[in-house]
């Protein structure tokens, strides 16, 4: 599947942020790069139709989604696999490896507030890539991580990517240089 | 929150009391009707609890204040979550809860009297004085639900049922539990003002209203520890209840 946009408009109080954008997303990573406060976050809410353009067109998006939001999104009193079930129905069989493989305790069963930044994120990242989502939107998933859980998450989301279109904002492309890049905020 | 009770505190009121009645008997006639002591309200209280007619009492009432109470929270409950989304609703529901919130629970109960029967009255007005707080709390919390958890939920196409599990329920229950802390009380104050007013048969009211008329000032006593003990028990066990929810819903 394909994620066509068109000429993709967005204000805020009459503040430009996205003017005309074209662009295809294919299956495998897609990075949309750009500095902070130039559209990526209201690229993916407009993606997953959490927001209303105010022109242009969007085209194969209405799918099943997940996502990894700007904040963690967790349900703070329940633990990590409290939260899979929240989001998911029930702990998918291959929660405990990929949590493992994300340097997290599958059987840490403490509530997530109690949880560090990384930790949380790597969380929201696993919970995005269990879902069962014809596409995913992940925004600025890396923050707060270092390098090596960095990339053990490039690491996951290309091997469970695959086949679908993964659209990842970030204004770090390191590991990602093979990926397309749509960039934003660009004269 | 509420100031602990200490025991030294409670015990040197208790025997202030205790002086007081004495002294009121010693210096009149009749001083002993005015302020029965403690020790005559206790003894009283003992001399009740065999009866049949007693647990009776307590049964009626607690039946009907307690089930108005639990209808009450049932109902706002179920307004508070349709208002929550409807602004037209809950513009609707506006005036009629801040006329039960300002207006005297007598006029109610006497305006009641005239519609209901006496048996009816008491869980006619616990339900009454319950529902404004229970209702505006449910609703605030509600308010405060976190709205990127909504989205994410939307996302992730997350079922109704597990949305308000794991979304709403936690959100509001610390609203709902203080509500019904506050409401457990005012049910019962004003459930056994109705029952003194209305005087249905074989209830605490009616208790409390023969002791008036009779003078019997222990029975009065005994009979408002009653009303205490029943209130704190009830108040407990509901709250150790809503707490065992919270748990399960990780609020």
């Amino acid at each position: 599947m394909e994620i066509h946009v068109e000429g993709l408009c967005k204000a805020y109080g009459g503040r430009p942020v996205l003017t005309g954008l074209s662009a295809v997303f294919r299956p495998g990573i897609t990075c949309v790069a750009a500095p902070s406060g130039t559209g990526k976050t209201t690229l993916l809410r407009l993606l997953l139709g959490l927001e209303r353009p105010d022109g242009g067109i969007i085209r194969g998006a209405d799918c099943r989604w997940a996502a990894v939001f700007q904040e963690d999104r967790l349900l703070e009193n329940l633990s990590a696999a409290g939260n899979l079930r929240f989001a998911l129905g029930e702990v998918p069989g291959e929660a405990g490896e990929l949590l493992a493989r994300l340097g997290l305790d599958p059987s840490d069963s403490r509530p997530v507030r109690a949880w560090s930044g990384g930790m949380r994120r790597r969380l929201a990242l696993a919970r995005a890539l269990l879902a069962p989502a014809e596409a995913l939107a992940l925004d600025e998933p890396f923050t707060g991580l270092d390098g090596e859980n960095r990339a053990r998450c490039v690491e996951l989301i290309r091997e469970r990517g695959g086949g679908r279109p993964v659209l990842l904002a970030t204004h770090d492309l390191t590991g990602l240089e093979d990926a397309p890049v749509v960039r934003l905020g660009e004269k | 929150m509420a100031p602990k009770l200490r025991p030294w505190s409670v015990a040197l009121w208790l025997l202030a009391w205790q002086g007081g009645s004495v002294a009121l008997a010693a210096a009149y006639p009749h001083g002993g009707l005015l302020l029965a002591s403690p020790v005559q309200a206790a003894l009283r209280l003992l001399e009740l609890l065999p009866s049949s007619a007693f647990w009776r009492a307590v049964g009626n009432s607690s039946l009907r204040i307690f089930g108005g109470f639990l209808l009450s929270c049932a109902l706002a409950l179920l307004l508070a979550s349709l208002a929550a989304g409807r602004p037209w609703l809950r513009d609707l529901l506006g005036p009629p809860v801040a006329v039960v919130k300002a207006v005297p629970v007598a006029s109610f109960i006497i305006l009641a009297l005239v519609w209901l029967d006496a048996e009816a009255l008491s869980l006619f007005i616990s339900a009454l004085m319950v529902f404004p707080p229970v209702y505006l709390n449910v609703l605030e919390g509600l308010r405060q639900t976190d709205p990127k958890l909504l989205e994410l939920a939307r996302v992730y196409r997350i079922p109704f049922r597990r949305r308000v599990w794991g979304v709403y329920l936690p959100q509001v229950l610390p609203y709902f539990r203080s509500a019904a802390s506050l409401a457990l009380g005012l049910c019962w104050k004003a459930g056994a003002a109705a029952e003194v007013i209305g005087l249905p048969e074989g209830t605490i009211g009616e208790r409390l209203y023969t002791a008036k008329v009779y003078y019997q000032t222990p029975d009065l006593f005994a009979w408002t520890a009653v009303i205490l003990v029943l209130s704190a028990v009830f108040e407990r066990l509901f709250l150790a209840a809503v707490d065992g929810l919270a748990g399960k819903a990780g609020a």
